[in-house]
């Protein structure tokens, strides 16, 4: 109970009928670091995460996040962490502050808190302009800021960004990047997934490299990059991820969703 | 670097608080979105109107017996259909919780709100409670409109709090029956599709014909069919006569089964995997 991993996964198995998304997943991300979870298309990240953050059940394996187990305890995980995920968890209808408003009603911050912390958020995000207008009416990159925000509203101990900067343009990736930076400095753990090596490279402590449900590397990027005797994270990821066929066999993700 | 202080949170899920914020944001966004509350309102407008001015001066001849055609039937038909447009109103508005259910589901707000330690009942719970608001508005909207073209009800102070009540319990159930067919919907395009069964309801009953005048198998749909009992309730309040126990019974019981089985369904799938 005591371990230092803020995401301890042992044996992750995970199918829909005869399509095995997660083959017996191992992995380990220590308390106050950055985990990339690497992979192509189909690899079966967004999957992975659902199961970590309990939106998803396992079929085999134990997966503890924040010292909880996520079967016996899903409320005390629920409490422990905070997801971005692909899809725009944003509510359109409302405005911006009134998203993080709502957030901090669901935290239980108590009226004055909540609105210290909603505006604290924006003020961190530089969303405050565009606070009081309807989200619906925002570009794509201040829409991925807020999500992150309305993540962060309850200050979670671990959390999960699902191909966090996926779409966005290179100014406001750097910007999330930065934003990452900082909570990790604060002493959040973070698991983020990614198809780009650039931004595995720049954040992450250790990189995991999933494909085809299975991890098939884990260390540090220098390591990696060493241990397959490669200049970039790009030729460790092309070395050692086989080509997907098209359309990506993972269920969970967007383009095959609906 | 900017680092936001660390907020204490109370951990656990607290079920009334936060319902109440869920029912806020669903106010929150049918003001934001008036589009389609004022579509479930202007449904039974439209149709008390053409009821009224197009079918009313005949239909009345037919359904109230020594009663003249033309403005005398109008008025007269006026009066027998107005608890069932309101039940419009009502069935109008839990229709619209599908939509906003689908909206949820296919959008990543409910996958945010699963991973968070919020009560889960409040998650559906809220849009149903908003629900129930608009359906009293609605209802408010459709009965002023009715006085206004010369319905008169004479219910007393205790009837119109039993009309309200009654009129909010059958919004409620229908809301939960239609947050589950929301929910089932494979798109938010196809979300209002299933709930448009119920728009027949109020129909095939006692609403705008006396059942005595359909043929057997439609009589005997007419007569047993939910909406029957609680039309028959609605109209008793509002005319102000002695409800028959029975017909009240039939009108709560079936409330409450339609609000369990919806409620039921609903969990179970907000509790499956959405692939």
């Amino acid at each position: 109970m005591t371990s230092n991993l803020a995401v301890d996964v042992r044996g992750l198995r995970k199918s829909y009928g005869d399509l095995t998304v997660l083959d017996g997943v191992d992995l380990a991300v220590e308390a106050g670091t950055v985990t990339a979870l690497l992979g192509p298309n189909g690899a079966g990240k967004t999957t992975a995460v659902g199961v970590l953050s309990t939106l998803l059940k396992a079929d085999a394996g134990t997966v503890r996040v924040a010292g909880h187990d996520v079967v016996a305890q899903p409320e005390a995980v629920r409490a422990s962490i905070g997801v971005t995920g692909q899809m725009s968890a944003v509510d359109d209808l409302l405005t911006g502050v009134e998203n993080l408003r709502l957030m901090a009603s669901l935290h239980h911050l108590g009226r004055h808190d909540g609105r210290e912390r909603a505006d604290a958020l924006l003020a961190q995000f530089g969303l405050t302009d565009a606070a009081r207008k309807p989200v619906s009416t925002w570009s794509g990159g201040m829409r991925r800021k807020l999500d992150l925000a309305m993540t962060l509203v309850g200050a979670p101990a671990v959390v999960f960004l699902d191909e966090p900067t996926t779409g966005l343009d290179p100014r406001s990736r750097r910007t999330l990047w930065d934003e990452v930076r900082a909570l990790v400095a604060a002493g959040t753990t973070i698991l983020l997934t990614t198809q780009y090596l650039e931004e595995a490279d720049q954040l992450a402590d250790r990189v995991a490299v999933l494909d085809g449900g299975r991890i098939v590397a884990e260390g540090t990027p220098a390591e990696l990059k060493s241990t397959h005797d490669a200049g970039s994270l790009d030729d460790v990821f092309l070395r050692l991820t086989e080509p997907t066929p098209e359309p990506s066999a993972d269920p969970t993700t967007k383009e095959v969703a609906r | 670097m900017t680092t936001v202080t660390i907020a204490t949170t109370t951990a656990g899920a607290r079920p009334l608080a936060d319902t109440l914020t869920m029912l806020r944001r669903n106010l929150l966004r049918a003001v934001r979105y008036p589009g389609l509350t004022s579509f479930t309102i202007a449904i039974p407008v439209i149709l008390l109107l053409l009821f009224v001015f197009v079918f009313g001066g005949a239909f009345g001849a037919g359904v109230m017996p020594g009663v003249a055609p033309g403005a005398d039937g109008r008025a007269a038909y006026l009066d027998y259909i107005t608890p069932a447009i309101l039940l419009f109103a009502v069935v109008g508005a839990a229709q619209s919780v599908a939509i906003t259910a689908a909206m949820d589901a296919t959008s990543g707000i409910m996958a945010r709100f699963k991973t968070m330690a919020i009560s889960s009942g409040s998650v559906l719970g809220g849009p149903v409670l908003g629900t129930v608001v608009q359906g009293l508005v609605a209802v408010a909207v459709v009965l002023g409109l009715a006085v206004a073209l010369g319905y008169r009800p004479h219910a007393g102070g205790l009837g119109w709090l039993a009309l309200a009540g009654l009129l909010a319990l059958v919004t409620f159930a229908l809301s939960w029956l239609c947050v589950a067919m929301g929910l089932s919907a494979p798109s938010v395009e196809t979300a209002s599709n299933t709930p448009m069964i119920l728009t027949a309801l109020p129909f095939l009953g006692s609403g705008f014909v006396p059942v005595e005048t359909m043929p057997a198998g439609v009589r005997w749909f007419a007569e047993y069919q939910p909406l029957t009992p609680i039309i028959e309730t609605t109209r008793a309040l509002l005319a102000g006569t002695p409800l028959n126990t029975s017909t009240t019974l039939q009108a709560l019981a079936w409330s409450v089964l339609i609000a369990a089985l919806g409620y039921a369904w609903s969990r179970a799938l907000y509790r499956r995997e959405r692939r």
